[in-house]
């Protein structure tokens, strides 16, 4: 089982939540973050004077998936979040090692 | 025009009554028509006094509290009400009578009217029209929230760093020795700036340069905040500036309309002016944020509606619409550039910005003032006006002689408050916040 985290510009969770349902994805998390990468953050003006933000906006999306389904999920994520521009985001894979649906006690790629 | 004020002509007193039945017919044959307010006057300047009030809780405090930092939004509104609070009780007992006392000379009024001693639901306050007068309470609960709100307008440089405790020991001092004598050079009958005939509708060296300056002189001797200006100090909601920002232009009617004294056209005239020249300063702010490269801001609208105010303040009455839609934009750009280049520049932690919008608005509108009060540009200025060239050097003098007063009243006060108080919190409640530290609250618990 693979566990994808994806960090992408709030505007484009539909997106990628549409892109994920489209492939046979039945779940994920998301949740507002806020972080820089090499865009090293942004700046805002108030009455003239500039105060440099350090953190950005962003999306992080969770999907625990069966290992069949990782590569095609991690490239519908890529498509619908990329928008060419500075900023659109990272995508990481992580091994996952476990999985429990606490309801039924189901374990492994059954419980996802 | 120029307010006028004696306090008490032609009034009976309840004190006449008591008197021997020869003395009151003689004070009877002395003024046999005695004036009795209108109905319509009196309630106006009634609603004025409640709109000035409006100005300060909520106005003034959500417009102060939307631009600090969330761990201080509850000590601001706090200093905001409490100054304003405590100015109500010492006008009472010593303001009204040394502002606008019985008799007195050029700087200060008489004591005699201490502890409203003689004041009366029967005596009354002249207007700018003979024969016409308001209910002396009336003129001192107006008179009241001017007071009230220009103490609390200087707290803007202070704010995030001063004890509670200094602030209102400040706020009694600067109170007794800068702005009730002021009030009265410029408004009193005998007063010094009114005599030179001095333009100040409704407070433009009174309320706006005064605390304005008074503002600049604390924050320098109060120091920066902890972190100013390394650290983003952004404002924590601009929701609550802009409510704020709102309830100062509806309640600033009642300052400058409510400052003909009467329901008439010289009101109607301030009404006008009030909102045209608001109008432009804030379209204008916008206009040169777009001119420096940067976006149209909902903070720059709000400080260019402030500036607008400040600068027509003084104008209110003695503008055409025209002229004020000018000065307006004039002290929205001057302002700009104050808040944003002067202030980075000589460093000085002026928090909210009180001095870069009401002291220099309130100078750009003393100044503009001596110019669009001229018939030729749409002013009331009658025949009998002393010039253009001649009222400039008035409104020069005033502006001058107002900044003198105010920075060494200031420099005064803010010492006594140091000696009695420390002055600032410590750097743990800084950090901290003074919500908690200095008031045991949280502004908002999430």
């Amino acid at each position: 089982m693979k566990y994808v985290i994806a960090i992408i510009k709030p505007h484009k969770l539909d997106d990628v939540r549409e892109a994920l349902g489209a492939i046979g994805v039945l779940g994920m998390m998301a949740s507002e973050v806020k972080g820089f990468g090499r865009q090293k953050g942004q700046t805002e003006i108030y009455r003239g004077a500039e105060y440099a933000t350090n953190m950005v906006p962003k999306v992080k999306v969770e999907v625990a998936l069966a290992d069949s389904l990782a590569d095609g999920a991690v490239e519908a994520i890529r498509e619908a979040a990329n928008t060419g521009s500075i900023g659109d985001g990272k995508i990481f894979v992580l091994d996952l090692e476990s999985a429990l649906r606490i309801r039924t006690g189901e374990t492994g790629e059954t419980a996802l | 025009m120029i307010r006028k004020f004696v306090c008490g002509a032609g009034a009976l007193g309840a004190s006449m009554f008591a008197a021997s039945a020869a003395w009151a017919q003689e004070a009877a044959a002395a003024a046999p028509a005695a004036p009795t307010p209108d109905m319509g006057n009196n309630a106006w300047m009634m609603t004025s006094t409640l709109l000035v009030l409006m100005m300060i809780l909520p106005g003034l405090a959500l417009f102060y509290g939307g631009l600090v930092r969330s761990k201080n939004m509850l000590s601001v509104m706090t200093q905001v009400g409490a100054v304003a609070a405590l100015t109500m009780l010492i006008w009472v007992m010593w303001g009204y009578t040394e502002a606008f006392g019985d008799g007195g000379n050029a700087v200060i009024a008489g004591f005699g009217k201490a502890f409203l001693k003689g004041v009366t639901p029967a005596t009354t306050a002249a207007t700018f029209t003979p024969g016409v007068v308001i209910s002396e309470y009336v003129w001192v609960c107006f008179q009241m929230t001017f007071a009230a709100i220009t103490v609390a307008l200087v707290l803007g440089s202070v704010v995030e760093r001063m004890k509670f405790s200094a602030v209102m020991i400040f706020a009694i001092v600067w109170l007794t020795i800068v702005y009730f004598p002021l009030a009265h050079m410029v408004w009193a009958g005998n007063g010094y700036f009114f005599t030179k005939g001095a333009l100040d509708f409704a407070g433009g060296t009174v309320v706006h340069i005064n605390s304005g300056v008074s503002a600049l002189v604390a924050c320098i001797m109060l120091g920066k905040r902890q972190g100013y200006p390394k650290e983003p100090m952004p404002p924590h909601s601009l929701t609550m500036t802009s409510i704020g920002t709102g309830l100062l232009w509806v309640g600033w009617f009642g300052f400058n309309a409510g400052s003909a004294l009467e329901a008439n056209g010289s009101a109607a005239l301030a009404m006008m002016n009030t909102f045209v020249a608001t109008a432009s300063a804030g379209i204008f702010w916008m206009l040169i944020e777009r001119v420096m490269g940067h976006k149209a801001s909902a903070l720059g609208f709000c400080s260019g509606i402030v500036a607008g105010l400040v600068a027509v303040t003084p104008a209110a009455g003695n503008a055409g619409p025209f002229g004020a839609i000018v000065l307006g934009a004039i002290a929205s750009i001057v302002c700009y550039f104050a808040v944003s280049k002067l202030k980075p520049a000589l460093g000085y932690d002026d928090a909210l910005d009180t001095f870069g919008i009401h002291g220099i608005g309130g100078m750009i509108g003393a100044i503009g003032t001596g110019v669009v009060y001229s018939a030729a540009l749409g002013g009331p200025s009658g025949d009998s006006w002393m010039g253009m060239g001649d009222q400039i050097l008035v409104q020069l003098e005033t502006v001058g002689s107002t900044i003198v007063i105010a920075a060494v009243g200031t420099a005064i006060a803010i010492t006594v408050a140091k000696v009695l108080t420390g002055l600032r919190v410590s750097p743990e409640v800084e950090v901290e916040g003074l919500d908690l530290g200095e008031h045991g609250e949280r502004a908002y618990n999430h």
